[in-house]
């Protein structure tokens, strides 16, 4: 847990703050992201929490190692440090150091047995998705995003419980950068770490948050909520800019197709006869259908004009599908996806190709309601 | 980074010349200097009595380089020695006020001529090999303060940031990360330092403080064209070599060393 009360910075020759009276409370594990236009103080207020700037007033405790809540100006800055996890957008690894010594720093200051960090550096490369043999590699031998990843694992070393990440991700390209977000939110399920996270980009706070805390210049706090009520609800007008005009559509980014589709939709299977699927078809008012085969994977589909006046199995008939949307897609990705090939409704497989249900325009639109109407009611 | 056996197929022409170019120039230099100019010495000759001939051995020529060797050694290791702490000071936090100041007294010593630095000191510290000292000392100060304090102040911001949010101590990040990372930029300056530090010492000979000198400034009043040679061929050989030797240790140390972030 790190709790910020009434935390303000007023730097030396500034009259106005760049935090003004700040507090919020980021939960044990939850990742809560600082955003907002440059000159809101979202890195100063990160900074402080590792003392690397000193805050003029107020108070900042964080949940030490035996579950007490302490206040970080009782404990020696370079001790603190050590403990609090550090990633930063330039990365700053030492270019002088192995990819190993550089994972290494932290432990080798806690001192920490060579064996222990060695197979601690292992895991972590086996974490981040990078092969072991890195470690024996210097840094300029690294491609940025695989660079990225070390200071991750850099700032992991020691398995801090609080980690500091200040625009992690911001100097990566946009396709590197989705893939680090992926493999980062995947690894924070299971690590679950206390993370502050600084970004001034929304949709990066929308994608990695549990709460997101909106500042404005001069370090004013606006809204501090999850994302999807920050979406559903934009508390002035500020947030509402700032989040933008399309944020009915970024709260799409916040559902996934598992939670609306229809899970148990009418499949036709490939041995049927055409006169019986037909019927089916008709019954249901159906144009088109999926088949799959006896273990519910996807085949393909017929409409209902390749099987009129057909007989056999409707196997013959079959036209391959050209797109099915895997499970754990966005509701914005998948809606995208049906905007461009301008279907009305897709299958969602998992990774077997198996059907495990249909997604249609009408359930998202019933999607982005029931999101609305449940965070109005939460008000 | 090991060398590994493929990149001995791709030595070139240049580099082949790179490596051997130097030390054959200074062979042929220094043959020629003997056949040429030691070897026809007549025993008995003036030039006999202060280089030496080919009966007596030529014990002098050898004692001169030594005491020029000293010379340098001494002063280029004072100079490292004052001018990689000063280097230091001037970067930290509270001193660099001072960087100034520090950087005005040593650029004094480059940009006063040489023989007025020693023609200086001579009135306060006399003649002898400590006057001639001092002043290459301070002659070699410049380059080595100012490649420290550049060395160190290249260190990319954000390494410096990473070492602190991870709570090294500020000694640590000198010795860890600081100083390595500054080391290549601060050799190149123990280098100049060394190859201007060649050619003063040969003025050191003017207050008595022996060196190769000796033969020149002996060797112009005489009209003697083999004491001048002598002189002036062996520090030549001597500045060439040393910033030869000292370059590639600086290759060494820059190709294994080659930084990025």
């Amino acid at each position: 847990m790190i709790k910020f009360e009434k935390v303000s910075k007023v730097y030396s020759g500034t009259k106005s703050p760049a935090v003004d009276s700040l507090s919020f409370t980021v939960p044990t594990g939850e990742i809560c992201t600082l955003v907002g236009p440059s000159g809101c103080g979202k890195t100063t207020s990160l900074k402080m929490v590792n003392r690397l700037i000193e805050p003029t007033s107020g108070d900042i405790l964080v949940l030490d190692e035996e579950g007490e809540l302490v206040n970080i100006l009782d404990i020696d800055p370079i001790q603190l440090r050590r403990k609090i996890g550090y990633v930063i957008q330039q990365i700053g690894l030492f270019p002088h150091r192995t990819i190993y010594e550089n994972i290494a720093t932290v432990p080798k200051l806690l001192k920490w047995k060579e064996k222990r960090i060695r197979q601690r550096a292992q895991e972590l490369l086996e974490m981040t998705n990078m092969p072991v043999e890195f470690l024996d590699r210097y840094p300029h031998e690294l491609s940025g995003g695989q660079r990225q990843r070390i200071g991750v694992a850099r700032g992991m070393a020691v398995d801090p419980p609080v980690m500091l990440m200040d625009e992690p991700f911001g100097a990566i390209d946009p396709i590197n950068r989705n893939l680090l977000q992926n493999e980062f939110l995947r690894l924070q399920e299971e690590i679950k770490k206390t993370i502050l996270f600084v970004t001034h980009d929304i949709d990066e706070a929308i994608k990695m948050s549990d709460k997101i805390c909106i500042l404005n210049v001069g370090g004013i706090l606006e809204q501090f909520d999850t994302p999807a009520n920050i979406l559903a609800n934009p508390k002035n007008e500020f947030v509402e800019d700032f989040v933008g005009a399309d944020r009915a559509l970024k709260q799409l980014n916040l559902i996934h197709v598992e939670e609306v589709m229809d899970h148990d939709p009418l499949l036709a299977t490939g041995t049927q006869s055409a006169e019986e699927t037909l019927r089916m078809m008709r019954a249901q008012e159906l144009r088109t259908i999926y088949v799959v085969d006896d273990k519910k994977r996807l085949k393909g589909y017929v409409t209902r004009r390749s099987l009129r006046d057909k007989t056999g199995q409707i196997d013959e008939f079959l036209q391959p599908s050209e797109v099915a949307i895997p499970l754990a897609t966005t509701l914005r990705d998948a809606f995208s996806e049906m905007l461009v090939l301008d279907y009305a409704y897709v299958c969602v497989v998992d990774s077997q190709q198996r059907v495990h249900g249909l997604l249609s325009t009408e359930m998202i639109q019933q999607a982005i309601t029931d999101s609305r109407t449940s965070a109005d009611e939460e008000d | 980074m090991g060398v590994q056996a493929q990149d001995f197929k791709n030595i070139t022409l240049s580099d082949v010349l790179n490596w051997t170019l130097i030390p054959v120039i200074v062979v042929i230099v220094v043959m020629l200097l003997y056949t040429q100019v030691l070897q026809p010495i007549a025993p008995g000759s003036m030039e006999a009595n202060i280089i030496g001939s080919p009966e007596s051995g030529f014990g002098n020529v050898v004692d001169a380089v030594g005491e020029h060797l000293r010379l340098i050694l001494i002063s280029t290791a004072l100079a490292i020695a004052t001018g990689v702490p000063a280097g230091i000071l001037i970067t930290r936090e509270g001193f660099k006020d001072f960087s100034g100041l520090i950087l005005a007294v040593a650029n004094f010593g480059q940009s006063v001529p040489s023989i007025a630095i020693l023609a200086l000191f001579m009135g306060i510290l006399g003649l002898g090999a400590t006057t001639a000292i001092f002043a290459l000392w301070l002659y070699a100060l410049l380059p080595i303060v100012r490649n420290t304090a550049t060395g160190i102040e290249g260190v990319p911001q954000s390494v410096i940031e990473a070492a602190v949010g991870m709570g090294m101590t500020r000694r640590q990040i000198l010795f860890q990360i600081e100083l390595p990372l500054a080391f290549p930029v601060m050799f190149a300056g123990m280098r100049t330092a060394a190859v201007i530090n060649v050619g003063t010492a040969a003025l050191g000979a003017f207050i008595g403080a022996g060196g190769l000198g000796d033969f020149i400034i002996t060797g112009i009043p005489l009209r003697r064209d083999s004491m001048v040679l002598i002189g002036a061929g062996l520090t030549a050989v001597l500045a060439i070599l040393t910033d030869w030797i000292l370059g590639k240790i600086q290759n060494y140390l820059v190709i294994s060393r080659t930084s990025s972030t």
